[in-house]
């Protein structure tokens, strides 16, 4: 088991640090630093100086190791649009982006894995077919249209719930969240669940196929032959088994809602870090957008440590095999 | 079969009226009215030069006083001229969304073709020679992956802006935006060419090729590629749906196609900026239109997933 | 025996029809098929692929996978009729009075949960037992299908046994509530030949020392006539021939089972060389009016093509066949002698 971990976790710096050489890339060669830094009327020399000065005339392992371990550091330079720090500009914004983030897997999950099942396990019944038929529109439906829909009903129209912003929000610390007020709370409602949505039908969708494929197994005859009840089947042996690939595309899924609030930011107006990569990428804000690339490398590799761990606790196979291998679908 | 003996046009059409795959389509209502409506709305895009009332995007026909007309028929502000309403230019809502649509579906296809041309051809490179350039060009597919198309292609964008100047970047926002999309979606042609590949190298035909000095990979061109004409033309179709979301996400974003040249997506984001004041239709009918012609496009692909694997249900 | 000694079967199966809807019209896969089960009886059930044997195995224990469906006839356990009975009753029946193993033994057991875990779930279903009682009643149960050192296997995972030994741990699981049935779709069809014997002796000791009747399903006839006391041969949905093993062993009576026991090996004879039927059994949507297996006799005779035959005393067992009527299979067919 430790051996496994310890696999993933190489794999994952692996992956990461595929991640970090793309970002140095754009950092050093699709942007200038030094042009960055300066001003228009800085003389050659002044320029040379700097060069030498940080380093951009070392080869470019070194310059690349000096990337990374400033980056362990969350030292990004100074982006070329506001000369700011990068590191600061986007921990002050990665409150914003996880809170709805957050909010939006809870809803994902809660909402998605019991309709999922529901819809798995009554396939015919005419409130599946409804769902179904929903979901295959949830999935045609761009979030940014959910977006701008929501916006349109109950912002515009019913004046229920603002439209931008995040509202009241207290500071604890250095971190910033909206859980503490109401109009916080109300401003996350239709983010979060513009956010959601989308990923919240393919949850759904995964959910039922797999346990279409599940229900019929042999296991699940067998289990039916030995007279279980039927709420022992559908949720003890169904349900279990359907995790195994469900854990894998949900946590890939939820990883990427980070990257998905990108679009849901810009409708709402939300000030997280999707908004400051949008805006990096009109501005070719090369920097900001380096440093946006590794922390949402950062984000899935934790992901996915996370979904290998719970293999771990699901499924009994890995953890006598020593995990040699993924889980393995009959 | 009686079919097989017949030849030509009649032959064809009498296997296809004959196959699984045309009882399938037939049976599923869901499915005819998806294909009525994909072909509806690309005829309709196509002709658009020939079938919209106006063109929107001259500036010469638009005038001041036309803007902000409401749809006519839920407002008596309306005007027949303009039966979609219009925006704060003047510019005939309709007649903007059929252009939009068909300049949204030229980006998307070009998109596909570039992602499956992409695609098939490393998955091919990939599974024929293995080892190392397998092993780079796989991980580089893991680890884009990683992250969700609309990322990678934003992330391309960016550079692109970059390198050229904001003035070139307008000329050749289409090309940026095609080759975006098509990179970030070549990784599962190329997967699934591959495993077809790797399947195919260790039979016995390809090895004898090999000793009668044909080259084993024309061979395998010529026996692969037919092999995965089925999965791949399930995987263009739900890409198509899924490009042209991502098309119109870019131009939303503002980073995709710029307003003189205008996709539904761009649309869609222009009435967004005045949504405040309650004009819904500029942003509801792209959007509308968006919506229908992805719902369309992914329910073929579905069904065309479906079909051609049975397993699958 | 103690099939004799008691009047009431335990199992009657009676005019027993299951359809299957199709794209083609309805398929008739089981016709009215008939046969009892007594008390602490093995009754073979023998047949090739698509005989509808595993079909009538399915109906009695009540899982005929949809589209299918029991469209006819009935079946009674120990008197009482279950084939209509509502689905939460059945359940209440299955693994409780009648239990089932299935073909494969790597894929009838939950891999996600210890053996000891669905043993203990099963056995408490049933029976009004404690976790600590349910768990010492599983352990006895690993004890009895010989898997040694139960107490410490109790807590491993079906992956972790090999396929012998699961299908062991199956049988534990289909005896655990103490049934009075078992039905056995071709236990041991998926094992290997070596383990195959030891998996039979197992479950023929166990229902002898329980008392549970068997039903079971395989196309192995050998398994038959070393484990049965009664035989009951399918041919195309239908029952050819019924009677003691040891009869429709050596003298068979129906055409069909004739070449079905010419072509067994059996070792110390030294015969010319093993006969064998030709043709293939029919499909369901080609079954041939009269008797089904007309096509394939060598006895046929004008009858066979147009009357179907139902079961008849035949020496000391039943078949269907017109050889055993008094009318006899009627005219010779064409110019081809008939030796009968």
């Amino acid at each position: 088991m430790l051996a496994f971990i310890l696999r993933r976790i190489l794999q994952s710096s692996a992956v990461l640090l595929a991640v970090g050489l793309v970002a140095f890339s754009l950092f050093r060669y699709v942007g200038d630093p030094v042009n960055a830094m300066v001003g228009q009327d800085t003389s050659m020399e002044e320029r040379d100086a700097l060069r030498e000065k940080l380093g951009l005339n070392d080869p470019a392992p070194v310059q690349f190791f000096h990337f990374i371990a400033n980056a362990a550091r969350g030292n990004f330079g100074l982006s070329y649009r506001t000369s700011e720090p990068v590191g600061r500009l986007i921990l002050e914004r990665v409150p914003a982006t996880l809170e709805l983030s957050f909010c939006a897997a809870v809803f994902v999950l809660f909402v998605g894995v019991p309709m999922g099942v529901y819809t798995g396990l009554y396939p015919k019944h005419w409130s599946s077919r409804l769902l179904q038929a929903i979901s295959l529109i949830g999935i045609s439906l761009p979030t940014f249209l959910i977006g701008i829909l929501l916006i349109l009903v109950f912002a515009v129209t019913l004046h229920w719930l603002p439209s931008f912003g995040r509202g009241d929000t207290v500071r604890v610390g250095w971190w910033v969240t909206n859980f503490l007020t109401l109009s916080g709370l109300k401003a996350l409602i239709l983010p979060a669940i513009t956010l959601g949505l989308f990923q919240l039908t393919l949850i759904m969708r995964l959910v039922r196929s797999e346990m279409l494929e599940v229900m019929r197994t042999e296991y699940i005859k067998f289990a039916r032959a030995r007279g279980l009840t039927n709420r022992a089947i559908n949720f003890g042996h169904a349900l279990k088994n359907t995790l195994v690939p469900v854990i894998t595309v949900a946590g890939l899924q939820l990883g990427s809602l980070i990257a998905f609030a990108v679009v849901t930011e810009t409708v709402f107006a939300w000030p997280g870090v999707g908004q400051l990569f949008i805006q990096s990428v009109q501005f070719s804000d090369i920097p900001v957008m380096a440093a946006y690339l590794l922390l949402i490398g950062l984000f899935f590799v934790l992901v996915n440590l996370i979904v290998d761990l719970l293999y771990f606790a699901v499924d009994p196979r890995l953890r006598s095999q020593g995990g040699s291998a993924r889980v393995a679908g009959h | 079969m009686a079919a097989a003996s017949r030849s030509g046009f009649s032959g064809w059409l009498h296997r296809v009226s004959d196959s699984d795959v045309w009882w399938s389509f037939k049976s599923s209502p869901m499915t005819v009215a998806a294909a009525v409506a994909t072909f509806l709305i690309i005829a309709v895009a196509f002709l658009s030069p020939v079938l919209a009332p106006h063109t929107p995007f001259d500036p010469a026909t638009l005038s001041l006083s036309d803007g902000l007309k409401p749809p006519v028929l839920v407002s008596p502000d309306g005007e027949w001229a303009f039966p979609l309403g219009t925006d704060d230019q003047g510019r005939d809502v309709l007649s903007s969304i059929m252009y939009g649509t068909r300049l949204s579906l030229i980006v998307s296809l070009a998109a596909v073709a570039v992602a499956m041309v992409l695609g098939i051809s490393l998955g091919l490179i990939s599974g024929y020679f293995g080892g190392a350039i397998d092993a780079v060009i796989m991980r580089v597919a893991d680890v884009q992956l990683t992250f969700p198309a609309i990322l990678v292609a934003l992330l391309i964008d960016g550079v692109v802006r970059g390198l050229i100047s904001v003035k070139r970047h307008d000329e050749i926002a289409i090309f940026v935006v095609v080759g975006a999309i098509g990179l970030s979606f070549w990784v599962s042609y190329a997967r699934t060419v591959r495993g077809s590949v790797m399947v195919e190298k260790n039979k016995e035909y390809v090895q004898a090729a090999r000793v009668i000095g044909l080259s084993p990979l024309l061979i395998m061109v010529r026996h692969v590629l037919p092999n995965v004409t089925g999965p791949v033309l399930v995987i263009a179709t739900l890409n198509l749906g899924l490009a042209i979301i991502t098309e119109a996400t870019l131009s939303f974003l503002g980073v995709g196609l710029p307003s003189t040249e205008p996709s539904l997506g761009t649309l869609i984001r222009l009435g967004n900026e005045v949504l405040q004041s309650g004009d819904w239709w500029i942003t509801v009918f792209p959007g509308v239109t968006l919506a229908a012609l992805v719902l369309a496009v992914n329910l073929l692909g579905d069904w065309l997933r479906d079909a051609l694997n049975p397993k699958l249900r | 025996m103690a099939a004799a000694s008691n009047n009431q079967p335990l199992l009657e199966v009676r005019n027993l029809r299951i359809e299957f809807p199709t794209r083609r019209g309805t398929l008739l896969a089981v016709d009215d098929v008939s046969f009892d089960i007594a008390p602490g009886e093995v009754l073979g059930v023998v047949g090739e692929s698509g005989a509808g044997k595993s079909l009538t195995g399915n109906a009695i224990i009540g899982l005929l996978e949809p589209p299918g469906r029991v469209a006819g006839g009935e079946i009674r356990l120990e008197g009482r009729r279950i084939d209509n009975l509502p689905y939460e009753e059945m359940r209440k029946i299955r693994g409780a009075r009648i239990g089932a193993i299935f073909q494969d033994p790597l894929t009838s057991l939950n891999p996600l949960y210890s053996v000891g875990r669905q043993l203990v779930e099963t056995i408490q279903t049933h029976l009004p037992l404690s976790a600590s009682q349910a768990k010492a009643r599983a352990i006895e149960l690993l004890q009895e299908v010989g898997i040694p050192g139960a107490e410490m296997r109790i807590d491993h995972y079906p992956h972790q046994f090999s396929g012998g030994m699961r299908q062991r741990v199956v049988i534990a699981l289909a005896l655990c509530a103490g049934p009075r049935l078992i039905v056995a779709d071709e236990p041991t069809t998926a094992l290997d030949v070596s383990i195959q014997a030891q998996i039979i002796a197992l479950l023929k000791r166990l229902c002898r020392e329980h008392g549970t009747a068997v039903m079971l399903v395989t196309h192995d006839m050998g398994v038959i006539a070393e484990t049965a006391d009664r035989v009951a041969v399918m041919y195309a949905g239908r029952v050819a021939e019924i009677g003691p093993v040891r009869e429709v062993v050596k003298h068979a009576k129906h055409p069909y089972t004739k070449g079905l026991m010419g072509s067994i090996p059996s070792l110390g004879v030294r015969t010319e060389r093993l006969t064998q039927i030709d043709g293939a059994m029919p499909r369901l949507t080609e079954i041939p009016p009269g008797c089904a297996f007309n096509p394939r006799c060598t006895f046929k005779g004008q009858r066979c093509l147009v009357e179907r035959p139902n079961l008849m005393p035949a020496g000391a067992t039943r078949a269907a066949c017109w050889l055993h009527d008094s009318g006899g299979v009627g005219a010779p067919i064409l110019k081809e002698t008939v030796d009968a």
